[in-house]
């Protein structure tokens, strides 16, 4: 894998020559015109249904809110104020919008920890997958995306069905005389990230199984030959090795989590609100387009910062230890 | 596992038979609570599909009401061959075009917009699904006005877009993990790079596809937001067919429909194992 | 090579999809292309009809199926906007009979959808259904048909009480379509005492701490707050009013276990033991619970309709006001009822309404004397402020 990194493939089979300098400096540009042109067809989609229209959301974020929903036009930074601080509608004190960072916080720690047990739950079953043979992988593999042919809310439904008072968690619970009442799970911070991992872990397994696939177990071998245990095995060797699996893997399932709106609203019983839900009720009951737009930018900021830090820091470890 | 422990210190090639070196221990324990935890929610799903009352939680016996109900019921059948029309066409068509951008942006020295490219590429993942929605319906609204059409055209290619990140991310991870000695290899046989394409790249290449085409066509199949937002008149998915029910009352129908979707995917999955059994 | 196999039979079964998502593009178009189609418009739908509305006996659904016609729309298409799950197919059959026009329906879920779609345009729609508290505004930016249904001939049996309501006085714009009132629904096995007093969610019993639900509805909640307090609940102005409010929600909220909408199964599997609730829910959760009732608070209670209006610039105007004037028809008024369970507005039509049960229903039939409000759209201001509490208690 180490050569798989730097590796280039024009470069590897192209003869030096005495004007090698313009002849390189050519190929280049050629490569990166083609790489480009590979891309377009992508990035061209992207610009027209996804990426283009996002300006609107920028330029709406520095307009006057409509009455009734909508904007009016009307340059203001009142929503970009807003993002941040709030003015009291009694007082008219200005303080920080303590309102938007619990939500916010509470958004990035839930979303974090239903991250952080994807990968636990999901690195074994990929794992699982990946090492059966060549005929069975591709069943487990469908039967991992089997429940997402059944709807999210219809899904998030069947995850209330199985944690409420009344259902099988608690019966089994009871029915073993562990507990004598029900525990309340349904409503709770838990029970917003039971669902988010339920719904996402998929999202977790698939992109690892890819990586895992194609792991080349002489190295696993050669590392018991070295004397080292599983678990030595598993941390420097194994998982160096599917390191883009997990990273792919964990911004599938952090950053919609992050803007989760059907389970906060159903399993948490929407008392505590996620980012997501608060953007969409700006854009809803609140009337307040401007400041949905600004908070939609905020967190897409967030998420790029922390995307950016993690894929160059990944990228760092990864090279160290190739 | 057990076996491990005391067999660690002897020489290397000395293991007992039954040591596996793809083992982890536990993994496979994790592994089964996993599609466990998968599949209790899904069963009960699929359960009350045949209860005979109205509730999807109160068990009041057996019946096929819901399913002849959901037969009947002409909106439900449009809504679902259009969900799986625009997943189809949402899934080919972006994993085609994330394919070749994951080709174009992995295994190289960095060139000048890489970064770019990729940022570009993953952009709708960092964007809250109402927010994109609310763009695309202004965005959209406006073409329709200028243009008259009013056609499910929108709907095919706001879900193709937000599919490629998901289709990309696994594909990547796929080549960037993949060893380049089989592709030189047939270069230096005088492969011509479609041929090495074709036959060394695709083939390694495969499960990465497949399991962001899968990607791809799930998360098409579970929009709601954008969906809601974009279509026009008559163009109701399952999802917001779904979402309506919501607010209202929700009856066994939809654990009926979910059901005839579950019962087409795993059809779907017996004939591709049949398909290649027959083959090996 | 398993890779080429899985390639090609995935291809295999890619096709079979495209294959019959491909007939069901061409089924769309022959539905769409009302000229020329000789599809029968939607039939065989009366299963679903029984199938939705707890209540409805599965009677009289037989003539229905058999007299399926084939003729072709000659009268052109309709273009229904509703909310989801809301529209019973008999009634849109029938007129689809009657006019020989083919109607599509399509759901949105909020209102705030529904006004954000129809402003941006190109959408198509000739048909919208917003609430009392959307009409005015609908009007104000200008997106209805002034379609007079006070001059059609069915106008006259619409209830005179909804005829002067302050969203559309004199009924310019728009014709009932269901009404219905938002008040608590209490689970009598956890709690014995008086049910009819915002007290349930202001001044929760001990009984009923951590097993309160609130719908999530902004203007609802306030407004119910605001009546506990014996304050004005339609768009207060009122500043210091406002502000014990906010602190009456802020105090209360401890007490609720969810702010969730009146999800059936909930109330009837006594995850939740009560709640503010519509009345619609309330009666389909005592359909499977008989220990819940419906209360109505003292201080008053809230009522909605929704209204159906002509979207400005429709292309099926014309037919859009004959649907305007089907509906106020007895009959099939009584139809609209059967399917969602709220009462119509349209006097004369309990007559025709299947479901026997439902005229006696304390759910439907408010208490004589009993304090009503019906909510308007709010000034800017009010709504930032009612936002401003919303955002502070849901955070």
């Amino acid at each position: 894998m180490a050569e798989g990194k730097a590796a280039h493939p024009a470069a590897s089979h192209r003869p030096a020559s005495t004007f090698a300098a313009q002849a390189a400096a050519a190929a280049d540009r050629r490569e990166t015109r083609g790489r480009w042109l590979l891309s377009a067809p992508a990035l061209l989609i992207l610009l027209f249904a996804a990426i283009g229209p996002l300006v609107i959301v920028v330029i709406y974020s520095f307009l006057k809110k409509g009455g009734y929903g909508g904007v009016e036009w009307e340059f203001s930074t009142d929503a970009w104020f807003s993002v941040v601080f709030t003015k009291d509608i009694f007082s008219d004190a200005v303080t920080l919008a303590d309102a938007h960072m619990s939500i916010l916080w509470r958004s990035v720690k839930l979303s974090f920890f239903t991250t952080v047990m994807a990968l636990v739950f999901g690195f074994p079953t990929a794992y699982f997958i990946a090492t059966r043979n060549e005929k069975s992988r591709d069943l487990w593999l469908f039967l991992i995306t089997i429940p997402f042919w059944t709807n999210l809310l219809i899904r998030t439904f069947a995850v209330m069905e199985v944690i409420r008072n009344e259902g099988i968690v608690n019966s089994i619970l009871q029915g073993l005389g562990l507990i004598d009442a029900p525990i309340q799970i349904l409503f709770t911070d838990f029970a917003v990230m039971m669902g988010l991992l339920y719904v996402y872990l998929p999202l977790m397994v698939l992109p690892l199984y890819a990586s895992m696939e194609r792991i080349d177990f002489r190295l696993v071998e050669a590392g018991y030959d070295l004397y080292a245990t599983r678990w030595h095995v598993l941390r420097r060797v194994i998982f160096p090795l599917v390191k883009p699996g997990v990273i792919a893997g964990s911004i599938l399932v952090f950053i919609p989590s992050l803007g989760a709106y059907v389970t906060p609203r159903v399993l948490g019983g929407g008392r505590n609100l996620m980012l997501g839900n608060l953007i969409e009720m700006q854009f809803g009951q609140g009337r307040n387009w401007p400041l949905g737009a600004a908070l939609s930018i905020t967190l897409m900021a967030i998420v790029m910062i922390a995307l950016l830090f993690y894929v160059k820091n990944a990228s760092n470890t990864e090279a160290r230890h190739g | 596992m057990a076996e491990a422990a005391p067999v660690k210190p002897t020489t290397p090639k000395k293991w007992g038979r039954g040591f596996d070196v793809r083992k982890q221990t536990g993994f496979t324990t994790i592994a089964m609570i996993c599609f466990l935890m998968l599949y209790a929610p899904i069963l009960t799903l699929v359960a009350y599909s045949f209860n005979a009352g109205t509730s999807v939680a109160i068990w009041e016996g057996f019946s096929w009401r819901w399913y002849e109900s959901a037969w009947a019921n002409v909106q439900v059948q449009d809504a679902s061959i259009r969900s799986l029309t625009i997943a189809a066409f949402a899934a080919v068509v972006s994993t085609v075009v994330a394919t070749m951008a994951a080709l174009a942006t992995t295994r190289t020295k960095p060139f000048p917009g890489l970064t770019f490219i990729y940022a570009f590429i993953n952009q709708p993942l960092m964007v809250p699904e109402i927010v994109t929605g609310v763009a695309l319906l202004i965005f959209f609204a406006a073409i329709k006005v200028a243009t008259g059409y009013t056609g499910l055209g929108y709907l095919l290619i706001a879900h193709t877009a937000f599919c490629i990140p998901f289709a990309y991310l696994p594909i990547r991870a796929r080549l960037e993990n993949m060893d380049l000695s089989l592709e030189r290899a047939a270069a230096d046989l005088y492969a011509t790079p479609f041929k090495t394409f074709r036959h060394v790249t695709l083939p390694l290449l495969w499960p990465g596809i497949l399991a962001g085409g899968m990607l791809a066509f799930v998360i098409s199949l579970d929009d709601v937001v954008i969906t809601e937002l974009v279509k026009s008149g008559g163009q109701d998915t399952l999802p917001t067919y779904m979402l309506g029910q919501l607010r209202r009352i929700v009856t066994p129908e939809m654990n009926a429909i979910s059901s005839v979707f579950l019962a087409i995917s795993i059809v779907m999955v017996t004939i591709f194992f049949l398909l290649n059994r027959k083959k090996t | 090579m398993t890779h080429l196999q899985a390639f090609k039979s995935t291809a295999v079964a890619l096709t079979v999809m495209l294959a019959l998502s491909a007939c069901g593009e061409k089924k769309e178009e022959a539905a769409e292309s009302s000229n020329t189609t000789t599809t029968a418009p939607a039939t065989n739908t009366t299963a679903t009809t029984e199938a939705a509305p707890a209540a409805a006996p599965a009677t009289n659904t037989t003539e229905t199926a058999a007299a399926a016609p084939a003729a072709a729309p000659a009268g052109g298409a309709l273009n229904i906007y509703n909310w989801g799950n809301y529209t019973n197919p008999k009634l849109i059959e029938k007129f689809e009979k009657e006019f020989n026009v083919k109607v599509t329906v399509t759901d949105y879920d909020s209102n705030d959808v529904a006004l954000a779609k129809i402003k941006a345009g190109g959408h198509g729609f000739d048909i919208v259904v917003p609430s009392g508290n959307y009409v005015d505004i609908f009007v104000k930016e200008g997106l209805l048909e002034e379609s007079k249904p006070n001059t059609m001939p069915n106008f006259k049996n619409m209830d005179p009480q909804w005829v002067d309501v302050a969203f559309d006085k004199g009924r310019n714009y728009t014709v009932p379509w269901q009404w219905g009132t938002t008040g608590l629904t209490v689970n009598r096995k956890a709690y014995q005492g008086d049910i009819n007093t915002w007290a349930i969610l202001f001044d929760t019993p001990a009984e009923l701490k951590g097993k309160t639900n609130v719908v999530p509805e902004m203007n609802d909640v306030i407004a119910a707050a605001l009546m506990y307090k014996g304050f004005n609940p339609v768009c207060n102005e009122n500043k210091e009013e406002l502000k014990q409010v906010r602190d009456l929600l802020l105090a209360s909220k401890p007490n609720w276990i969810s702010m969730d909408y009146g999800n059936v199964e909930k109330y009837a599997k006594e995850d939740l033991m009560a709640g503010l609730n519509w009345n619609g829910a309330s009666y389909r959760a005592r359909q499977q619970n008989d220990k819940i009732e419906y209360g109505y608070p003292k201080e008053g209670i809230t009522v909605w309709m929704d209204n159906v209006a002509v979207v400005k610039g429709a292309a099926n105007a014309e037919t859009a006001k004959k649907f305007q004037n089907f509906i106020m028809d007895p009959a099939n008024a009584a139809l609209i009822s059967d399917f969602a369970q709220y009462a119509n507005g349209i006097t004369g039509s309990g007559a025709f309404i299947e479901n026997k049960d439902f005229a006696s229903a304390p759910e439907i039939n408010m208490p004589a004397g009993q304090k009503t409000f019906i909510l308007e759209s709010c000034k800017p201001e009010v709504a930032e402020m009612n936002t401003a509490i919303w955002t502070e208690l849901t955070k």
